[in-house]
């Protein structure tokens, strides 16, 4: 038996949460990632020579869209499960007839549904500045889909995880922002020196924007079936890690 | 009646080390109206939160409905709806969409006539697309009670439902409790209003301390442990109370010019017949004579500072 009701109404509920918030949700990370178009692509990008037959703007166009996604999955997640522990609506959450799957599938389904909708957005903003080219469109989305729902899930658990705004800001700061910076998100793995390059295959959001990049342009750090098996046992991680949260209750069935 | 709700030694301890309940049981019958009494922090919420799900019990069980309440969860808390004693509510919804909401979320396929009619029974259907953070507390209150029953629970609790709650609305919800439980919802309520107890409720349990002291039909408590006092006025005060009177272990007030005689009312006789004769043989003058019964209030601080 599945609440399929309950899964409905916190979807839903989602949703137009974003709805409401709009300008938050769809145009900052369409605004600075115009940004990021305008210095590195148009600017300095035309000063740079091609990356593997890539001219500099267009090969940074994964990686931009990658680091608006985690950034937005992260957030709208940790937001969405955060907040109602800190108001104490929780409460009704945790006496429904609901199990952690299906809260999972609500709130992660809708944290993970709008930033699918940004990233989206983004790419139709990256094709203003650059001719974009996807030559592996099934993939793409693929990348897109599984990205989004195994970062919410990782917001899902910061959220459950913070107990106070501060914590929640911690882990999207502290963590992904030099994550993705040193994930190759403006360069290629090759262009460091051999240790660093050893250093950055433990980073794994490497992983994430090498074969989000190879759906593109067939360029690539690390096999893209690697990039896939890596992002896979992430989302597992997260997954387990949430089950056991709910089963143990941690910080929300005391 | 059959036992709804049936609760078996069940304790809490939270994380801190703090022993919320102890081996509490407690059989609830289906359809009554159960007050919960006891002072703060003596494990009302913690008792009513276990119940719904959202503490994990230490020991012990829960049935619901013949239900688990772990076990079968789904089960038994569609059966529930909870009134929590916080105003805990979003603040961007509108009362509309936040009613339809919890509905929704206890499984319920959406009725937009049945919610209609809840919100008007409250008094909210004109504040329907307010959102919430605009609504007074006295609104709210009302807001998380249609929550509780938009799913139609067959049992309800209202954690402190009148704290901080105005006259007008403390008369409404009793109303809504009445007819909710003609019904024949069954309604658990804590509180540490005693008149609330005495008002409404079929059956008063007293807890403390993580205890529960007793459970009885409340006129049955207040008949077994209400005791009666007689005030007697004297016209002239006395120094002390006169050796002849002793037996009845009256007390002088203050002043010497009023004597307290209390006796049970459950005793065959009261005594009264002999210690008016006695008054007057001891060659004391009345003034006035009161008697008065002890309140649930008198009757739960005695239990209270007993055990």
């Amino acid at each position: 038996m599945i609440n399929f009701q309950a899964v409905r109404v916190i979807y839903k509920y989602e949703m137009l949460r974003a709805w409401h918030t709009l300008l938050q949700t769809i145009e900052s990370p369409v605004i600075s990632t115009s940004l990021y178009f305008i210095v590195f692509g148009a600017a300095i990008g035309s000063r740079i020579q091609e990356i593997e037959g890539v001219s500099y703007g267009v090969f940074i166009v994964p990686g931009l869209v990658m680091f608006s996604l985690l950034t937005q999955n992260i957030s709208n997640a940790s937001f969405a499960i955060f907040f109602p522990k800190f108001t104490g609506t929780i409460y009704e959450i945790m006496s429904a007839p609901i199990s952690f799957f299906e809260i999972i599938v609500g709130y992660v389904g809708a944290a993970a549904s709008k930033s699918l909708i940004v990233g989206v957005i983004i790419l139709l903003t990256a094709n203003l500045f650059v001719d974009l080219r996807v030559e592996h469109p099934l993939v793409m989305l693929l990348f897109l889909v599984l990205t989004c729902i195994s970062f919410s899930l990782f917001g899902f658990i910061i959220g459950l995880w913070a107990t106070n705004f501060e914590k929640l800001q911690l882990i999207p700061m502290l963590v992904i922002t030099p994550l993705v910076f040193l994930g190759g998100s403006f360069y290629s793995v090759n262009m460091l020196p051999p240790f660093w390059q050893t250093v950055t295959l433990f980073n794994p959001v490497l992983y994430l924007i090498s074969g989000f990049r190879w759906s593109f342009f067939e360029v690539a750090d690390v096999s893209v079936g690697i990039s896939l098996g890596m992002i896979t046992l992430f989302l597992l991680a997260c997954l387990a890690l949430v089950w056991w949260m709910f089963k143990t209750g941690y910080r929300l069935r005391p | 009646m059959p036992n709804v709700i049936e609760v078996q030694s069940l304790a809490k301890t939270y994380a801190g080390g703090f022993e919320a309940l102890r081996a509490v049981d407690l059989e609830i019958e289906a359809g009554e109206i159960l007050a919960l009494l006891g002072p703060n922090g003596a494990g009302k919420t913690t008792l009513i939160s276990i119940i719904c799900g959202i503490v994990t019990p230490s020991a012990g069980s829960v049935r619901v409905a013949g239900n688990d309440i772990i076990a079968d969860y789904r089960i038994t808390r569609e059966l529930i709806g909870l009134v929590p004693q916080e105003l805990t509510l979003g603040a961007f919804d509108s009362v509309w969409n936040t009613v339809n909401f919890s509905r929704g979320l206890f499984g319920k396929p959406p009725d937009p006539a049945y919610i209609e009619q809840l919100l008007k029974d409250l008094s909210l259907w004109e504040k329907r697309e307010n959102e919430l953070r605009t609504l007074s507390g006295g609104m709210k209150r009302r807001v998380l009670i249609a929550k509780a029953l938009s799913h139609e629970p067959r049992i309800l609790f209202l954690d402190e439902p009148t704290a901080g709650v105005d006259v007008e609305l403390r008369q409404d919800m009793w109303k809504i409790v009445r007819r909710l439980n003609d019904s024949g919802v069954t309604i658990i309520l804590t509180t540490h209003y005693i008149e609330e107890a005495e008002e409404i409720a079929d059956r008063v349990g007293v807890i403390d301390h993580g205890k529960l002291l007793l459970v009885d039909d409340k006129k049955r408590l207040m008949h077994q442990l209400g005791r009666k006092q007689l005030l007697i006025e004297l016209k002239h005060a006395i120094d002390a109370v006169p050796a002849a009177l002793a037996e009845y272990g009256l007390e002088r007030s203050a002043d010497g010019t009023c004597l307290t005689y209390t006796y049970d009312t459950q005793g065959e006789r009261t005594g009264i017949t002999a210690l008016l004769q006695d008054l007057h043989g001891a060659g004391l003058a009345l003034k006035d004579l009161k008697s008065s019964q002890s309140s649930l209030e008198e009757i739960f601080v005695s239990l209270v500072s007993s055990k």
